[in-house]
């Protein structure tokens, strides 16, 4: 018996050391992965004097805090349009990349036709194929139809983007849903459109939801496009607005520029915090599932 | 899963007893079945042929004419590429940075979801959730915050090596700093994706493998080696496969740090054919840039491909 004690007393002082270490470890790679947004936000928040003087520890704000650069990045800079334009172009995009995927993954979940095989997994290559593989020809494609320098060319482009990821996943979700569900409410007399409506869409929500999420930071983070695609303020989105035009002032307003970033990359990072746990679900199904 | 015959079905439910009216309200759904399926595929086909695949085709073409785009040219343009010196570099400096920074994300992804995985359930949300805000934030905005860390002038990472050191490091300004900080930025930015599948991946080995294991007196190398190791081969794989992909195609990180500086040894082919094509004016030039990356994205492709379609025959 006294041997069994020690021996379990030894395995929860291990256990107790093995979690000390974990936390020590996590902590070090945690201060890695928010050192740059922490130094952003640090900065933001500092006036330009104390970020133009060399003196005293970088990563404390020591001569009090502003808000003058997001004051001025809100008044004075083209800013608001930049994320009017990515509210709208973001907009558009979810929902021609939600109901182009929705409709195709309820046909490819469900019914056999000619070629369905294949063009799920013709689907499936497309998400394999990089935005920096199609941009110029897509150039020309844009310029001819004369939408270069419209913000309404991303809203073309961006669900090449979503549809095929988003496709992926909705077929798996529509896939699980049990066919008893459709065969009964084949009986009760519905048709496809109240079976995608009343039944499929609303058991599958949680998917739609991870693939909108999906659609929203494909459409907001994207870069290429918009460098490639659109030159005046009018029509910039926040990507390309903030590194382009915010940078090109006669010297570097670091504060503001950090502001604009921070502001930004914001919508994206807000959505995570309440919506990670659908994003994951839906990105580890297919990957995992079996 | 079962059988998804259309026929399959109608030919299971007809043989239930059931009304006349009911069996052939039936008989007409799944008979337009087929042609419904098909038109509802229709906006997904004319997006992925109109927007994915008639553009590839016609970058092959733009790839064979000449700079202003009015006379056929053949191969020239490839073959001026292969004299170049710099596009040899872009080459090199591609695989450098593929190799590199998706090792790196995979060895840190994988030691990071064992220690998120290792504390107490309860705990585990926050801490993935703080190692996701890096992937989280676009790219080309949080590659903002990076620059601003090695500033020449202002840096803060100098700062603090200054500090200890005594040294100061021209992060952006010399070739293999400037390539160590696309590098660098791209491990921070990608390493929380293989966190998730990791993450996701550990929690799918059945427990009671490590309880036998425990019982037979393994230890923790042990376990690793032969159970978690063999049991996530799949998930590593299309993870690493997956990421090789994103991190080869990169364009963002590049483009904002360095803008493939210092003379252009931080050029991938996405930010190189950038520069060619839309700035440079040379569209032909750049469509041919970024074809070379389509051999290697194939045999990507065909690697994952084979390992997905491996799943769907084992469920």
């Amino acid at each position: 018996m006294i041997i069994r004690k020690t021996f379990f007393g030894d395995v929860h002082r291990n256990r107790r050391w093995a979690l000390f270490a974990a936390y020590f470890f996590l902590t070090l790679f945690i201060i890695f992965f928010l050192f740059p947004p922490f130094y952003m936000l640090i900065t933001s928040l500092k006036t330009n004097e104390e970020i133009s003087s060399m003196k005293g520890f970088p990563f404390i704000i020591q001569q009090g805090i502003t808000l003058s650069h997001y004051k001025k990045l809100l008044t004075e800079t083209p800013f608001p349009t930049f994320f009017k334009n990515t509210v709208i172009v973001t907009f558009f995009s979810v929902l021609v990349s939600m109901a182009i995927s929705i409709l195709a993954a309820y046909a490819l979940a469900r019914m056999r036709f000619w070629g369905s095989g294949v063009l799920a997994t013709g689907v499936f290559l497309t998400y394999l194929v990089p935005e920096t593989l199609l941009f110029i020809p897509l150039f020309k494609v844009i310029g001819g139809l004369g939408l270069l320098n419209s913000k309404w060319s991303l809203v073309l482009v961006f669900p090449t983007l979503a549809v095929p990821f988003c496709t992926w996943i909705m077929i798996g979700y529509f896939a699980s849903i049990p066919k008893e569900l459709d065969e009964a409410a084949v009986i009760d007399g519905a048709n496809w459109y109240q079976m995608l409506f009343q039944i499929f869409i609303p058991v599958a929500m949680p998917g739609i939801i991870a693939a909108t999420i999906f659609a929203f930071t494909i459409s907001w983070a994207n870069f290429l496009y918009p460098l490639a695609f659109l030159y005046s303020n009018e029509e910039l989105v926040l990507t390309v607005g903030t590194v382009s035009t915010l940078i090109r002032g006669d010297v570097m307003h670091w504060g503001g520029l950090m502001a604009g970033a921070l502001l930004a990359a914001s919508p994206p990072v807000i959505l995570y915090a309440f919506l990670m746990d659908y994003y994951i679900s839906g990105l580890t199904a297919g990957a995992v599932k079996n | 899963m079962n059988e998804q015959a259309v026929q399959g079905q109608t030919a299971r439910l007809g043989s239930e007893p059931k009304t006349v009216d009911d069996s052939s309200r039936f008989k007409m759904l799944f008979r337009r079945k087929s042609t419904l399926a098909f038109l509802l595929c229709v906006p997904l086909l004319i997006l992925v042929f109109g927007l994915i695949v008639y553009p590839f085709f016609y970058s092959i073409f733009l790839s064979l004419l000449n700079k202003k785009e009015t006379r056929f040219v053949g191969l020239a343009n490839y073959l001026f590429l292969f004299k170049r010196d710099t596009f040899w570099m872009v080459v090199r400096q591609s695989v450098l940075f593929t190799f590199t920074a998706v090792f790196f994300k995979a060895l840190i992804g994988f030691i990071m979801a064992h220690l998120i995985d290792y504390l107490p359930e309860n705990r585990q949300r926050l801490w993935r959730g703080l190692a996701l805000i890096a992937w989280v934030m676009p790219p080309a905005l949080s590659t903002l915050g990076w620059w601003w860390l090695f500033e020449p002038s202002y840096s803060a990472i100098n700062w603090i090596l200054d500090g200890l050191f005594g040294i100061t490091i021209p992060w952006l300004s010399e070739t293999f700093w400037a390539r160590f900080s696309v590098i660098t930025v791209n491990i921070w930015f990608g390493t929380s994706f293989f966190l998730i599948m990791y993450l996701a991946g550990l929690k799918s080995v059945p427990q009671d493998l490590y309880e036998a294991a425990d019982i037979d007196g393994a230890n923790a190398w042990q376990k690793l080696i032969h159970i978690t190791l063999p049991m996530m081969r799949n998930i590593i794989a299309i993870t690493t496969l997956f990421s090789t992909i994103v991190t080869f195609a990169n364009f963002d990180i590049v483009r904002v740090l360095t803008g493939g500086g210092p003379t252009n040894t931080t050029h991938l082919f996405g930010t190189y054919s950038f520069l060619k094509g839309i700035q440079g004016g040379d569209i032909p030039l750049g469509a041919c840039v970024s074809l070379f990356m389509f051999p290697i994205l194939a045999v990507l492709a065909f690697f994952i491909l084979r390992n997905v379609r491996q799943r769907v025959r084992e469920i």
